[in-house]
């Protein structure tokens, strides 16, 4: 279970000092699949980033089971990053002069996972296993990022804007892919998004505006990424 | 319009290495015409043989280290220009796509051709402040006739006009080169063109099937063999440490104490200059694979070892290299340049100072990747987004 206790997060100094975040509580559960939704600088990216242990926030904590992660040295956060976290960023980022094989190893290797071929498989670039990202489509290079995220077996998989860069086909069908391997491996998954039919896709809706926790909802019925408007 | 004359200021390696460049050479081609001027007053065989020793020793400096330094103005000067066409891929799409032409935007690297003025001329102007010292130590022994320096007139063309022109003229032209691509390409950025470059590297390095390479492994290979200019300053850097100091050391029965002292100072000035320049490259190319690396958990020691770890065997390769270069030229400057001088003793490999200066190395190259360590453990996270 991820609990965030009184979260504040500013930027900046001085006069142009700017509060992302104002006093965030929050709780989901372990295996659960929670969306953020929120406008331009509503502070979801932020949240997202604060929550993984990618920033450290100004004031709070951040408990993964006992273990508050806010309180922790950088050495130690990196290394609950390397034993529980993965992510998949909106652009990527995909280590551009390393082939497909070698960008899934990065996640694959901090695992010790010996199995990362049948992720590559699985994702559906078994045959493009040595190509470069420039070689590849953007779906195809989500993919990449999303077989890296999953060779490292997170416990914790946080998405930000994961079809944000895709075409409606491609985001469809890499969102529908991310909610079967979601059912299927049992991680809790985080996603933020700015796309409202996503949010029916998920357990719990977490609205943020303003740096503050608008509205959370759970899903009744969860439709999935076929069923939802783009 | 494309670049401003502050662009030309970050050139603070390429200043470094023309001022010495143009102080050493300057001094020494200086002192051989004002000895070539004095030939006809030298009157007996131990000046005779002194004239020819230093005629000859300035000869060879001015050879060996104004070739050497002038090589690596160049290079450091396409360095940067690359560095800067690099970071700079969109804007210069930008004034393409405008519709500049590729000659109108090359037309203004010449500014960087001031960073190489300045350079010179301080390396021209500190010689002269010099020069009646050197002179005087030079000839200490008044073996030679008492002589004093003049101005020589043609230097200032040769060592500040015309570098000057010819590395501006050369500025000009490898961006003209370098920015003959499709406008395209520019605006995408630099990503894309360096990955195409860096997976036909990878390719190669990887073509025999060596799939199960790990990770860092791969990273480490990838990112030393896709920048080869970088190993090539890190060599160059620890060369200069290793030839200059160790020459300036050994050389106590064949030169002045200020000849010394300069060489000494010179080899650490251009090592410090540019492995830093190097190393701050590194970095910055890396920023972003960093924190990638450490988003995902790689720890500080592992991102140390994969982006700098490769360059380590180059850089004490470099000092293996600088080691037998100096050794060699002292051997050759004593049998041939002071043949027939009286008193100078015979040369030999001097292992106690090659153990101290190495020392000295291995402190000095392990410091500076301590700082580098820190300066990656600094790299923030999301850095990411701006790769």
């Amino acid at each position: 279970m991820i609990v965030l206790r009184g979260v504040h997060k500013s930027y900046g100094g001085g006069e142009s000092r700017t509060e992302v975040l104002k006093g965030i509580d929050l709780t989901i559960d372990d295996g659960s699949f929670a969306v953020i939704l929120g406008a331009s600088g509503s502070g979801k990216t932020t949240l997202l980033n604060v929550a993984s242990g990618l920033e450290k926030p100004d004031g709070g904590s951040v408990f993964y089971g006992d273990t508050d992660i806010a309180a922790m040295a950088d050495k130690d956060v990196t290394a609950f990053r390397r034993d529980n976290t993965a992510f998949i960023f909106q652009q990527y980022y995909l280590l551009p002069h390393l082939n497909v094989e070698k960008n899934v190893r990065m996640g694959a290797d901090l695992a010790k996972n010996k199995d990362y071929l049948r992720i590559i498989e699985e994702v559906g670039l078994g045959d493009k296993i040595g190509k470069y990202p420039s070689e590849l489509s953007g779906g195809e290079q989500q993919r990449v990022s999303v077989a890296r995220a999953l060779a490292k077996n997170p416990k914790y998989l946080f998405l930000d804007e994961p079809t944000g860069a895709l075409d409606e086909n491609t985001g469809r069908q890499l969102l529908d892919y991310i909610c079967r391997l979601h059912a299927d491996y049992g991680f809790t998954m985080i996603m933020v998004t700015h796309n409202l039919n996503i949010a029916e896709t998920a357990d719990t809706v977490i609205r943020m505006n303003s740096g503050r926790i608008a509205d959370i909802t759970e899903n009744k019925c969860k439709k999935t990424a076929f069923e939802i408007g783009w | 319009m494309a670049v401003g004359i502050k662009d030309a200021v970050k050139l603070i390696g390429v200043y470094i290495i023309c001022c010495c460049a143009v102080l050493v050479c300057t001094m020494f081609l200086n002192y051989n015409l004002d000895l070539v001027g004095i030939k006809g007053l030298i009157d007996s065989p131990a000046s005779a043989a002194m004239y020819d020793a230093q005629v000859m020793t300035s000869k060879v400096v001015i050879l060996v280290t104004g070739g050497c330094l002038l090589a690596t103005s160049v290079v450091t000067l396409i360095f940067y220009i690359k560095q800067f066409i690099d970071s700079h891929k969109k804007e210069l799409g930008i004034l393409k796509a405008l519709g500049y032409s590729e000659a109108r935007i090359a037309g203004n690297f010449w500014v960087f051709g001031l960073c190489v003025l300045l350079g010179t001329a301080t390396g021209f102007a500190l010689a002269y402040v010099i020069m009646p010292k050197f002179y005087e130590i030079q000839n200490s022994d008044n073996l030679l006739p008492v002589f004093t320096p003049s101005f020589h007139a043609e230097l200032l063309v040769y060592f500040v006009i015309l570098p000057t022109l010819a590395l501006g003229a050369v500025a000009v032209v490898y961006a003209y080169v370098k920015l003959r691509c499709p406008v395209i390409g520019l605006l995408k950025g630099k990503e894309d063109i360096d990955a195409k470059r860096d997976f036909k590297v990878h390719k190669r390095i990887f073509k025999h099937g060596k799939r199960d390479i790990p990770f860092l492994k791969s990273l480490k290979s990838i990112t030393l063999r896709s920048k080869k200019s970088l190993v090539f300053f890190i060599c160059f850097a620890s060369f200069c440490f290793s030839a200059m100091v160790q020459m300036s050391v050994s050389m106590k029965e064949l030169a002045s104490e200020m000849m010394e002292t300069m060489m000494m100072v010179i080899g650490l000035v251009l090592a410090v200059t540019t492995l830093l320049l190097a190393i701050a490259t590194v970095i910055k190319r890396n920023a972003g694979t960093v924190a990638l690396m450490r988003a995902n958990g790689y720890s500080q020691k592992e991102c140390v070892n994969a982006v700098f770890g490769g360059y380590r065997p180059f850089a004490y390769a470099g000092f293996a290299v600088g080691t037998v270069y100096q050794y060699g030229l002292l051997k050759i400057m004593v049998a041939v340049v002071f043949k027939d001088i009286g008193g100078v003793p015979d040369y030999s490999f001097d292992w106690k100072t090659m153990l101290i200066v190495l020392s000295a190395f291995v402190v000095f190259y392990e410091a500076v990747m301590l700082i580098c360590a820190e300066k990656i453990r600094r790299i923030p996270l999301k850095s990411i987004m701006c790769d």
